[in-house]
């Protein structure tokens, strides 16, 4: 077990959005969000990764094996493909990019500046980001998105060969990857909203 | 940390970083005084050190809001405060790149414009002093600020209100030093109330501004 989560509730602009989720996360498993948009699956992400408390239960998990890859990949314009994973390699504290490089094709990219890729390629590499973190546990909310047929058939093989190498994968996704994973459909645990005020009839 | 520092250092000299933003605005400022006080040299000379602690100032106060406004907007600040680094070594990282790159470039500029301004020679080494110990008070208090106003969408107005205030003290210690220097006085009082100025700002609020960055990114 990598993480567990024992009754958690998380809440967003101080309105809880999910509660009562309990689920724990394995060595080589992935565990796959769904739910429709705004149902609370990337402030669920967020609370786990860290960057949030969450509103009541517990998180058993060490931060320091989550790397999480939010929405934004967190690239700089300016640097060069090699410098913005090199970067992140040092801040990590690894050092060999290689292994990131060839997973998401980026070879024939290495001295573009990444502020002239396109939005798959600067995807493909905010994805190689986190083969470079070296950590357990990656945290993935939407990450096929704008990923053409072939790039998320790459990055589905990345998810397996990460698996297979006893490390675990939560995505939030909608599309089928094609890997065996687990399915967390978070509509049922949607909070009842107890605390909107209540808006007078003339105004609507 | 010292692979922030050197990507922010990085960027701020690539095109679009934003680097001599503040140098051109000290040295329109310095240039523009004579002409609107008058060309009188004993006037210009008496009024050169609160200038130039005025106009590297200012200076200061334009590039804060870039400190942490563009790793808000592509996600950076998220992946940095989830990665190994501590958050207080993460602000404290953009303070120092600020420095190096707005402040420092304004402590080097300012003997060459106090020439300018009529500047006597004895006071050369007292601006070049006093700014040097006290922009690094002005940077670590405007990333203090730039952190609280993270994620605000064109903050620079209320940026600019919270953080002037907090900029009067090193203002008057730091003119004061500059001005005493310049007229052959004693510099003791503000030269020791400004070094402990700019060492408990140094010490004190990383830790504030992580904080405050914490509560932010919710």
């Amino acid at each position: 077990m990598v993480l567990k989560v024992k009754d958690l509730a998380v809440s967003r602009g101080g309105l809880t959005v999910l509660e009562g989720l309990n689920f724990t996360l394995s060595p080589g498993q992935a565990l796959v969000l769904r739910g429709p948009n705004g149902s609370g699956k990337t402030t669920l992400l967020r609370t786990l990764a860290g960057l949030q408390p969450p509103a009541a239960g517990d998180i058993v998990g060490d931060p320091e094996t989550i790397a999480y890859a939010a929405h934004a990949d967190g690239l700089k314009p300016t640097l060069s493909v090699r410098e913005n994973l090199a970067f992140w390699a040092q801040v990590f504290g690894t050092s060999d990019l290689s292994p990131a490089i060839d997973a998401f094709n980026l070879g024939t990219l290495l001295d573009r500046a990444a502020g002239a890729l396109s939005a798959g390629q600067k995807r493909r590499l905010g994805l190689a980001r986190l083969k470079v973190t070296g950590r357990q546990v990656w945290m993935l909310d939407e990450p096929t998105v704008s990923l053409d047929t072939s790039s998320v058939e790459q990055f589905a093989h990345t998810i397996r060969d990460h698996l297979k190498n006893q490390g675990s994968a939560l995505l939030a996704t909608h599309i089928d990857l094609g890997f065996e994973a687990t399915v967390l459909d978070v509509s049922p645990y949607k909070a009842k909203l107890r605390d909107l005020p209540v808006l007078e009839e003339g105004l609507l | 940390m010292i692979a922030l520092l050197l990507r922010d250092l990085k960027i701020a000299v690539r095109a679009g970083g934003g680097f001599g933003l503040g140098l051109a605005f000290f040295l329109i400022v310095v240039v523009l005084v004579p002409f609107s006080v008058g060309p009188q040299s004993s006037l210009l000379a008496s009024i050169a050190p609160g200038i130039l602690w005025l106009g590297a100032l200012l200076a200061c106060l334009l590039s804060l809001d870039r400190i942490f406004a563009l790793d808000f907007e592509d996600g950076s600040l998220d992946l940095l405060a989830t990665s190994p680094l501590p958050l207080e070594g993460i602000v404290s990282v953009k303070a120092a790149a600020h420095w190096l790159t707005s402040a420092l470039p304004l402590v080097i500029a300012a003997p060459f414009l106090a020439l300018m301004l009529n500047l006597p020679a004895a006071g050369y080494f007292w601006i070049v002093l006093s700014l040097l110990l006290g922009t690094p008070a002005l940077s670590v208090i405007g990333t203090f600020g730039a952190a609280l106003t993270v994620g605000l969408k064109r903050g620079g107005l209320l940026l600019s209100i919270l953080v002037l205030p907090l900029y009067v003290p090193t203002l008057i210690f730091g003119a004061e030093l500059a001005r005493r220097g310049v007229n052959g006085m004693d510099t003791q009082t503000p030269l020791l109330m400004l070094a402990g100025i700019t060492f408990a700002t140094i010490a004190l609020l990383p830790f504030a501004s992580a904080a405050v960055i914490r509560i932010n990114l919710r």
